[in-house]
């Protein structure tokens, strides 16, 4: 188990920037996911932690070591990679073994060891068989096993999981975080997908075009957005202009033209410093379409009319017209929706909203 | 007609072109030539027809055919072994090549653009003895006069290895260019260094490649007789030379017949033993 600290790190491939200037320290221990969208940098970090890629710039420090110059067999790191990358003509065994064989692990050792790494992912009779003869979902986890028997200090995870089918999935996200508990190897995983971000991270790095936007915990990157970009990619979100008239320690005063003066408690108003240009940044789920004059007391609302109706089955997606704005609202269905066209009303706690500062 | 039964004929109306062509142009000459091995070459020059055992007697018996025979396996095995330590890495390298792939290729198939005939002539005005290398030699001053590099059996294996390689690189690339690169990363981040990951990873799951270029230089340079014929000397004749000699010299067809269907059946008990073992199965996993 190692730390893994990024300092400066840039990666050109030609005259194209993939990562710019990168600083990120990765605890010991920790589940860190990276979470961006397609082409964005992600699987380039995740290699050059690897040693798979070399880094323009800057230096990747494993466990505090420097690890520049150590190439990929020496690092002890394991990697699921996104296809798996089982060796189809040696048997689920035979992979598991592979990386035992270049250890110094006494051959006595090896078979309990492979049976232990089976019996982790819930597969101990596999053993016989080739890869192509397990499904999808069970490839994956003798990839896993795999990576984790040669007890690696960093365990690396490129889209583990997109690989698989939905229900498939979901399973596996909640088997992956239990292994990852059980042994406490220091975890890196790249997705996509903001909900197993959500679902498993210690911390989220969220990355936006060779950039990281924020780090944080999924509460507070979820309900903190330091960016109108990380509001956006965790979840919809409406982001209004706003001007803040006021802010300090006792929070902050937007000004918008929708809802008029909203007040920030201070921990959704730490990315203003004082007035001047703001947003306002809402999370669909947390604005409520409401029958008019039904709104609770202290809640912010304005008239809307309900454009289009997005039918989910337990929720609904709204997307409601207020003046000359459209904003979406993701509510739970109580009874049935409104329909389309119906006259309504919006409303949100001030708590729910938080602040950005800028234009 | 339902549509289980014209599924049923389709894969045959696709194929009538080539088994056509197929029957017309090798089964029937092919029959020719079985009944010609039983015919007779009498002293006059005429061919006796009947059923004579006397020129399969001649080929299975006689030590000089048994000899010539093995020769041959014997120049086509080297070749073999020769375009495949040439030719693996050659292969390995475009398979693993980024960019510009088609490229390499294309420089693969220049060499097929120029007659196999006149690609063998060419190294008579290379190796030949007023040839550029004697040239070049004799210019340097290293020898006095020129040596004579040709005609014996290295300059039928050097004509042949320029003749089958592409054959070699191409079935290997093919077979190296369809194992995802992964693999090796895995194997890599494992533990093993590039020159393990290659042997535990890459060079078994290439092995279909590998065999069928090998099937392929064996079976090509064990038929050949130009090479020899250019590029060789009086005692480098291979096993159609034989052939070569029998119908187009002496004229003599029902012999050649009975020589020419002995190789083909060697040779094709080799196809059988591959297909056996490696089988089309195995070579279609390695394509793909
Ligand atoms: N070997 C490469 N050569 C050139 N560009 C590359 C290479 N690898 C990745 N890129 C580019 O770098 C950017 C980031 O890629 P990547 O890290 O794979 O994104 P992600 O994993 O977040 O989807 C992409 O625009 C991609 O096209
Ligand atoms: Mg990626």
């Amino acid at each position: 188990m190692s730390s893994v600290t990024l300092k400066n790190i840039v990666k050109r491939f030609g005259s194209f920037t993939a990562v710019h200037q990168t600083d990120l320290e990765i605890p010991e221990g920790a589940f860190v996911t990276l979470l961006g969208p397609s082409g964005c940098g992600k699987t380039t970090n995740l290699r050059m932690i690897a040693g798979l890629l070399d880094p323009t710039e800057g230096e990747i420090l494993i466990g505090g070591r420097r690890v520049n110059d150590v190439p990929i067999h020496k690092r002890n790191l394991g990697i699921v990679f996104q296809n798996y990358a089982l060796f189809p003509h040696k048997t689920v065994a035979e992979n598991i073994v592979f990386g035992l064989k270049y250890r110094d692990i006494p051959s006595s050792d090896i078979p309990g060891k492979m049976q232990a790494a089976l019996d982790l992912v819930q597969l101990p009779d596999v053993g016989a068989r080739y890869p192509k003869e397990l499904s999808g979902g069970q490839q994956q986890r003798i990839a896993l096993a795999r990576a984790i028997v040669i007890e690696p200090d960093v365990l690396l995870l490129d889209e583990p999981l997109s690989a698989l089918d939905a229900n498939l999935r979901e399973d596996m996200r909640v088997e992956l975080k239990r292994i990852q508990d059980q042994i406490g190897v220091t975890t890196v995983f790249v997705t996509h997908d903001q909900s197993e971000a959500l679902a498993m991270s210690d911390h989220i790095v969220v990355m936006s075009a060779g950039r990281i936007e924020q780090v944080g915990a999924p509460q507070e990157v979820y309900n903190n957005p330091s960016s109108e970009f990380v509001a956006n990619f965790l979840g919809a979100s409406n982001v209004l202009e706003a001007e803040c008239l006021e802010a300090g320690p006792k929070g902050a005063v937007l000004l918008t033209t929708l809802f008029g003066k909203v007040h920030l408690p201070v921990e959704k108003s730490l990315r203003v410093a004082g007035a001047g240009p703001a947003k306002l940044v809402l999370r669909a789920e947390k604005l409520q379409v409401m029958k008019e004059g039904s709104a609770p007391e202290g809640m912010i609302t304005a008239p809307a009319t309900v454009e289009t109706v997005d039918y989910q089955g337990q929720t609904v997606r709204y997307f409601v017209r207020v003046g000359d704005t459209q904003l979406q609202a993701l509510n739970m269905i109580d009874d049935h929706p409104f329909a389309k066209g119906s006259a309504a009303m919006v409303a949100f706690r001030p708590r729910d909203g938080s602040a950005l500062a800028g234009r | 007609m339902s549509v289980e039964a014209r599924e049923k004929r389709q894969p045959w109306i696709l194929l009538s072109p080539a088994l056509t062509a197929i029957t017309l142009l090798l089964f029937i000459p092919l029959l020719f030539i079985f009944v010609y091995s039983f015919w007779l070459r009498t002293a006059t020059g005429a061919d006796e027809i009947g059923f004579y055992l006397d020129n399969w007697r001649e080929a299975l018996t006689d030590a000089f055919y048994r000899d010539i025979l093995l020769h041959t396996f014997k120049v086509a095995a080297i070749t073999t072994v020769v375009c495949a330590m040439m030719g693996y890495p050659a292969a390995y390298f475009i398979a693993r090549s980024k960019g510009n792939k088609p490229l390499l290729l294309l420089m693969l198939m220049l060499p097929f653009w120029i007659s196999y005939i006149i690609r063998t002539m060419s190294w008579i005005n290379i190796l030949g003895v007023s040839g550029a290398l004697n040239t070049f030699l004799l210019w340097i001053g290293v020898i006095n006069e020129p040596i004579q590099m040709l005609y014996n059996e290295a300059t039928v294996i050097l004509g042949l290895v320029h003749f089958l390689l592409p054959f070699m690189v191409l079935n290997v690339f093919v077979s190296v260019d369809g194992i995802d690169e992964t693999l090796e990363d895995a194997a890599n981040s494992l533990g093993a260094t590039r020159w393990q990951a290659f042997v535990q990873v890459t060079l078994p799951l290439s092995l279909p490649g590998l065999a069928a270029g090998g099937l392929l230089c064996f079976v090509l340079g064990a038929g050949t007789y130009i090479t020899p014929l250019v590029l060789g000397g009086t005692s480098d004749a291979m096993f159609a030379n034989l052939v070569f000699e029998a119908i187009i010299t002496q004229l003599n067809w029902p012999l050649g017949s009975a020589l020419s269907l002995m190789l083909l059946v060697v040779l094709g008990a080799l196809v059988m033993i591959y297909n056996r073992y490696l089988g089309m199965a195995q070579l279609m996993k390695g394509l793909g």
